[in-house]
């Protein structure tokens, strides 16, 4: 029976160490490795720190790395700000199929690509799109008006695009939250705003931090919205790793952006769960 | 708040106005990608040129529609083929972690299962290059040892199907999982205390109960391999999926034929979805 | 003395179906009163309306004497215990405890203040900074009762609040509750679906049916006396019959049950009369058992019959008599006094009750 149990144990285990190791943590340790050597020659390398030299003091690179994380803070935030009512609503006001049949169109946008949902504000956003001929129609404007290739535009489409993976978790616990507890809240005397600050958002704080994290990591490695929607002044990040590794071949530059990335993106990540108490295993397990 | 407390007139109806402007705001670039798929018009943009098929069923130049556009179908086969490969791989090994993780205890587990979850929070683009650099490494490596050059390592579909696989499986890690934690181990004690091996156990009573979550877990795995753009790009070689062929037309700048694709695919997806929801509120 | 909640009228309707039926009852303050009915009776509508989360459909709702229809939940002077307790689960204790003292607005070291003494009160000190989920069932019980006793409520609604709780524990939580009624001497309204809640602790009982009041009494008055057979069905054990009345005599009947035995029992004042269908009922407890038939010679219904088995139940054992003459059981409680402890199957065995004893009411009225 022991024997049988480790021999199930080790066959099991086989997979998963496969995938880990070969898909996982040996790339990434690749990665760092090339990231850290430098061409001297033709097919030449030393090790050093040239790479991450250049990232620091090019403003390009470094001013585009702040751009883009503080943009996916503002991003993950204004989701959060517009998913939480709604998801309020579909989990503790909307009742049976309502609620269903609420939180169902919720998810229909995501089944189908995220480059679809781009081209559709592309549609709606530009020159002769369906915005601008509105605004036209309506006498607003006397000429057509672009309202894609800006800031503006490439936040909605962030908001957009992420908006599924903020509702989800939202929803899930906000569900799991009982009635008669806020009915509770009600009958101790606390009011809507306080009720909200003491009950419903500590209560909801494991879904907040999970959608918050996604939401964030989803904004930052995002290379389509700011490449179709952003202007062209407006790099993000992904688009110089892109151009790094497939325009310009240097892979060496390019595994060192990929690092920084994932170091941001570890950094907030390990920081939100550090100040909100949560772990990586309640939060997304 | 809640239904059962009252909140003035103006409140309510503000609220709910406001949760009717979001599913606007969720609904409008969809609409409008699907109607322009009808516009007899070279350009998926206004004016409004009256309503055409041509878009599906065109065959002559100027007006190529979908059914007759070889590129885009053979996209649409590639995306199918590496979307089936990611969804049994996936499935496969997230049934094996689902197990191993809920049924056993040893060394190493809660690191192993931190692991598991860290896909999650890798940026797609990032898994993308970092198995880039690795495959090349390990091409190059074998190459220059032993002189093959292995093909499968360089950019292509073998790499696409593992990029994918590689994030995808925790999903349907996860998705398993939740199902067998709620699954009775005592019903597996019945079988065994019936007669059944510990294998055929599992076999006719665990997995029928674990099947719903892997069907749902292959039609998720499915959908996001299908949808997939940024670890995709990475790895892509000359055969395209989807995603990409119609991100290469859209910076071109495309006929409407590419709203018509649109279309189908959201058409396509939300059938599948709908049906395995259907069949899940079943079992 | 003016009641401390007094319900006038109250009607509640859902769509067309009414759950609470022109209810009407006052409490006196320090009083201990309970609703008792089946599930889907429409008691816990009346506690939610009384709480404010459901507006009643007509009448009105008085606390000290003045109506708080108008009253939003948070301000109405009434606090609730609810059925699986809401404790809010991301606080400590303390915090839990001061939750309504710092919606009023209290100084936090008063608020230190108050917490502590409830704590102290509900037998539970310097737990405060303890988490919800670290406590007993019985323990969460007296916290939520100290969260709503901080605010001094004039009048405290509990909302089957042992329902969860595992049986040994649930009847000490019984004297427990009586005793803190007692202690902060407040009106409290209980509801429960369990009989033996509502008598042991309630001064008033309100036997609640289909939305409607069938009887208001004491715990007393409920079981030796019920007003309507529902209430006699509900409150305690019976055995029950269904027969005709032959012959009427005062408060005195005589009846035919439909398996044919001839029966006295008593109106106590209901209208029947001869041909009129009845329903009987005799409490196990109110039949004699006896070995020698002139033990019970002096009841005017006696039968006698077999021992067809014996359901051991301590204090509360029974064995069932099938009557000899036309094959009724009869469900009889044996004293424990040790005289039956070798009573067996099949023994023969003479039964007997007074006819005061069998409550009958016209038939087909529950």
């Amino acid at each position: 029976m022991r024997a049988q149990s480790r021999l199930g144990l080790f066959l099991l285990l086989t997979p998963l160490l496969l995938w880990l190791t070969l898909l996982i943590v040996i790339p990434h340790i690749d990665m760092l490795l090339v990231s850290l050597r430098e061409r001297v020659g033709v097919g030449e390398y030393r090790t050093s720190l040239a790479n991450y030299l250049t990232f620091l003091t090019e403003p390009l690179y470094l001013w585009t790395f702040l751009r883009t994380a503080l943009m996916s803070v503002l991003a993950t935030a204004l989701t959060l700000l517009i998913a939480f009512p709604v998801s309020y609503y579909i989990a503790k006001i909307a009742k049976g199929r309502v609620q269903s049949a609420l939180f169902l169109l919720c998810l229909v946008p995501f089944w189908v690509s995220e480059l679809v949902r781009t081209f559709g504000w592309m549609i709606l956003l530009r020159e002769t799109g369906v915005f601008s001929g509105l605004l036209q129609w309506a006498g607003l404007v006397d000429g057509p008006v672009e309202m894609l290739y800006n800031d503006v535009a490439m936040m909605v489409g962030l908001v957009y695009t992420s908006m599924l993976f903020m509702v989800v978790p939202l929803v899930t616990t906000l569900e799991s939250l009982d009635d008669s507890v806020i009915e509770a809240g009600y009958d101790l005397g606390g009011s809507g705003p306080s009720i909200l600050r003491e009950i419903v958002i500590p209560h909801a704080m494991p879904g907040i931090v999970s959608g918050c994290i996604v939401v964030f990591m989803l904004s930052l490695g995002n290379y389509l919205t700011p490449t179709m929607l952003g202007g062209k002044e407006s790099l993000w990040f992904t688009e110089l790793i892109y151009s790094q590794f497939i325009v310009r071949f240097n892979w060496e530059l390019g595994a060192a952006f990929g690092f920084m990335l994932l170091l941001l993106s570890s950094v907030i990540v390990w920081a939100v769960l550090r100040l909100t108490g949560q772990t990586l295993e309640k939060t997304m397990g | 708040m809640i239904p059962s407390i009252r909140q003035p007139r103006a409140v309510r109806l503000a609220y709910n106005a406001y949760v009717a402007l979001f599913f606007v705001y969720l609904a409008l670039p969809l609409a409008v990608v699907s109607v322009f798929a009808f516009n007899d018009s070279q350009f998926p943009s206004l004016p409004w040129e009256g309503f055409t098929w041509a878009w599906f069923f065109g065959d002559a130049r100027p007006v190529i529609g979908v059914f007759h556009e070889r590129p885009i179908l053979r996209a649409i086969g590639t995306s199918a083929f590496v979307g089936l490969c990611v969804s049994l791989l996936s499935v496969a090994v997230g049934t094996c972690n689902a197990f191993l993780f809920n049924r056993h205890r040893f060394r190493l587990r809660g690191l192993l299962y931190v692991l598991m979850l860290l896909p999650l929070v890798i940026p797609g683009i990032v898994l993308g290059i970092s198995i880039l650099v690795f495959s090349s490494t390990l091409a190059n490596g074998v190459e220059d040892g032993m002189g093959w050059d292995i093909e499968a390592l360089r950019p292509g579909l073998v790499l696409v199907v593992l990029g994918q696989f590689s994030f995808i499986t925790t999903i349907a890690t996860l998705v398993i999982s939740a199902r067998l934690r709620k699954f009775d181990e005592s019903l597996e004690e019945a079988a065994l205390n019936l007669g059944a091996g510990r294998l055929t156990a599992v076999r006719t009573v665990t997995l029928p109960f674990l099947a719903p979550a892997m069907i749902g877990a292959f039609v998720v795995a499915f959908l996001m391999s299908f949808e997939n753009f940024n670890t995709t790009l990475m790895l892509v070689g000359s055969d395209a999926p989807l995603t990409i062929t119609m991100f290469d037309r859209l910076k071109e700048g495309s006929t409407p034929v590419l709203n018509a694709v649109s279309l189908l695919l959201m058409i396509g997806s939300s059938l599948l979805a709908l049906g395995m929801i259907a069949f899940q509120k079943k079992s | 003395m003016l009641p401390d909640l007094e319900c006038a009228n109250l009607t509640k309707t859902f769509d067309a179906t009414a759950a609470v039926r022109d209810v009407s009852f006052a409490v006196p303050p320090g009083a201990f009163f309970s609703i008792l009915g089946p599930s889907g009776c429409g008691k816990t509508t009346i506690m939610r309306m009384i709480a404010g989360f459901l507006e009643p459909s007509g009448g009105d709702i008085l606390i000290r004497g003045k109506s708080v229809l108008n009253v939003p939940p948070n301000r109405r002077p009434v606090n609730m215990v609810f059925q699986h307790l809401a404790l809010f689960p991301m606080m400590t204790i303390a915090e839990n405890i001061g939750y309504g003292l710092r919606r009023a607005g209290m100084p936090k070291p008063e608020i230190e203040r108050k917490v502590g003494e409830a704590l102290e009160r509900i037998g539970l000190p310097g737990i405060g900074n303890r988490k919800v989920d670290e406590l007993s069932g019985g323990q969460k019980q007296r916290v939520a009762i100290a969260r709503c006793m901080v605010l001094e409520p004039d009048v405290l609604l509990l909302d089957e609040p042992l329902g969860a709780l595992d049986l040994k524990l649930r009847e000490h939580m019984k004297i427990e509750l009586k005793k803190l009624q007692s202690a902060f001497n407040t009106t409290f309204v209980y509801i429960t679906h369990d009989q033996s809640e509502a008598l042991v602790m309630s001064d008033q009982i309100a036997v609640m049916n289909h939305g409607r009041f069938e009887q208001l009494g004491t715990a007393r008055e409920l079981y030796y006396r019920p007003e309507t057979a529902f209430v006699a069905g509900f409150v305690g054990e019976a055995n029950r019959w269904r027969g005709k009345v032959e012959r009427v005599n005062g408060d005195a009947l005589e009846l035919r049950t439909e398996t044919g035995i001839v029966m006295k029992g008593a109106r106590h004042g209901r209208a029947l009369n001869p041909g009129d269908s009845a329903e009987i009922f005799v409490r196990p407890e109110a039949i004699r058992v006896a070995r020698d038939e002139r033990e019970v010679a002096h009841f005017e219904n006696r039968i006698c019959g077999t021992v067809t088995s014996l359901l051991f139940n301590g204090a509360a054992s029974r064995i069932l008599v099938r009557d000899d003459g036309n094959g009724a059981e009869i469900e009889v409680a044996i004293p424990q006094s040790g005289d039956y402890a070798t009573l067996s199957r099949g023994a023969s065995i003479h039964i007997g009750w007074s006819g005061d004893q069998a409550n009958c009411f016209p038939a087909g009225s529950a």
